[in-house]
């Protein structure tokens, strides 16, 4: 029972890496979308809607083989720079995650960018306040924070979804009980264990959210 | 294209039938979590503290933990669990369980949990004033359950409900780690013998997002339908 803790814990380290790179990446994929789906341009708009409907539409999975398995088809990758980068399956699982991560959370920025109230912006106008400064200054500080619950939501969705890397060969987690069911021929210790640690990250993740609504937030 | 024809040498009928059997496996998870539900939601919302811990502990380690992982659990564990309990019984050969019972388990015990919470929401936002006026009247409490209760209960779910759908419909995709053979093993099988995952997958993805769209559609008048007294 001791013995196959150092095993899952350096895969707890794979599973955190893949976690914190690839909220990292689909917070940016994420921000970007979510300008561009309320931007008036019915063509701009209809590309980031189409962007978050297919990410929303399908499971992880088939994002993730559609990716590892899939862009190495393609002749013209395999020739181009991008080639280092595809055929490291760390890497495919981050792309994926990072563009289905940025889709959700291009939809939670979106919603909480149409909630501001008008009379904020108008204000900001009648004062004389440039577009962009309103924007970096009224709009996006509110956005952040009426987004925060529904992102910590995605946050430990997400960690739930970085189980899948272990079916592209990645050691996490996951990858790691699953080696420690087929050596020891117990299923129940391997995945038990795997999932107490599971769910005292989830558990640290809310406490973290819950400490940074408090803090910035609106008091409700 | 020719990949995608019906018979011998396309992939088109294999697939269709993979279709089906995601749409069989999402069902019976679905119904499976109703189960699941109605069971956890009266222990979640119970006075008792013993119930209530019971209840909240099977939603906090389900929500919690990757789906896999309960799949995966279910699908080594359960073989043995299975030989185990038999042993008892005196009989000592090796039992496979069928994979679609398995992964409609494991998907069912998922989605049983964010279906518990939808109920557990939908009965607090009843007005309370609801179930004063039925105890006043002299109603029963099973028939103030089944007549009074448990409409409300559907209907205020069914939006809630519809985002549980689409989560089953995506986590039958995980099943195909098992080998039950749904649209994302069939592609596999596929990509593996004709060397074009991409195109496969691209199938793949196309029918799911057939098969969300269509149930979006298909919910959304469910909606109308029943709130056409609201």
């Amino acid at each position: 029972m001791i013995s196959i803790f150092p095993s899952l814990l350096s895969g707890t380290v794979i599973t955190l890496q893949l976690l914190v790179s690839s909220m990292f990446f689909g917070i940016i994929i994420g921000l970007i979308f979510a300008i561009l789906r309320i931007n008036k341009n019915p063509i701009i708009n209809k590309f980031a809607y189409g962007y978050s409907y297919f990410f929303r539409g399908t499971p992880l999975l088939v994002q993730l083989y559609l990716i590892y398995y899939g862009l190495a088809n393609i002749e013209l990758l395999r020739n181009s720079f991008f080639w280092a980068i595809i055929k490291e399956p760390y890497w495919c699982a981050i792309i994926a995650f990072s563009l289905n991560t940025g889709a959700y959370t291009s939809e939670i920025l979106r919603s909480a960018f149409q909630t501001i109230k008008k009379g904020y912006i108008e204000a900001a106008q009648s004062l004389g306040v440039t577009k962009k400064i309103t924007f970096y200054r009224i709009q996006l500080p509110i956005a952040i924070k009426q987004s925060l619950p529904a992102y910590g939501n995605e946050v430990i969705l997400m960690l739930k979804g970085t189980s899948l890397a272990s079916v592209i060969t990645i050691m996490d987690l996951m990858g790691e009980a699953r080696k420690v069911n087929v050596l020891t021929f117990k299923p129940f210790e391997a995945f038990i264990t795997a999932g107490i640690i599971y769910l005292f990250i989830t558990f640290i993740i809310h406490n973290i959210i819950k400490f940074l609504e408090k803090k910035y937030g609106f008091q409700s | 294209m020719e990949l995608l024809l019906f018979g011998d040498t396309g992939w088109g009928d294999e697939l269709f039938l993979a279709t089906l059997m995601t749409i069989a496996v999402s069902i019976a998870a679905m119904a499976i979590g109703f189960l699941f539900a109605l069971i956890f939601t009266p222990l979640k919302l119970s006075k008792n503290k013993s119930l209530n811990i019971i209840g909240n502990c099977y939603t906090t380690f389900i929500r919690g933990v990757p789906e896999l992982l309960v799949i995966y659990l279910l699908f080594f564990g359960g073989t043995g669990a299975a030989m185990y309990v038999a042993s008892i019984f005196g009989y000592d050969g090796y039992i496979e369980i069928n994979a679609f019972i398995t992964g409609a388990l494991a998907i069912g015990i998922i989605s049983g949990a964010y279906s518990t919470e939808v109920f557990r929401g939908a009965i607090l936002s009843i007005d309370k004033g609801q179930f004063e006026a039925s105890k006043v009247l002299g109603i029963k409490k099973n028939i103030q359950f089944y007549k009074i209760i448990l409409p409300q209960m559907l209907r205020l779910s069914i939006p809630n409900l519809s985002n549980v759908w689409q989560i089953t419909l995506k986590d039958t995709s995980l099943i195909s780690v098992t080998g039950l053979v749904e649209i994302m093993r069939q592609s596999y099988i596929a990509a593996g013998s004709t060397r074009d995952p991409l195109f496969f997958y691209s199938v793949a993805a196309i029918l799911y997002l057939m098969l969300t769209f269509l149930s979006m559609k298909l919910i959304n008048k469910l909606e109308i339908k029943y709130s056409k007294g609201y």
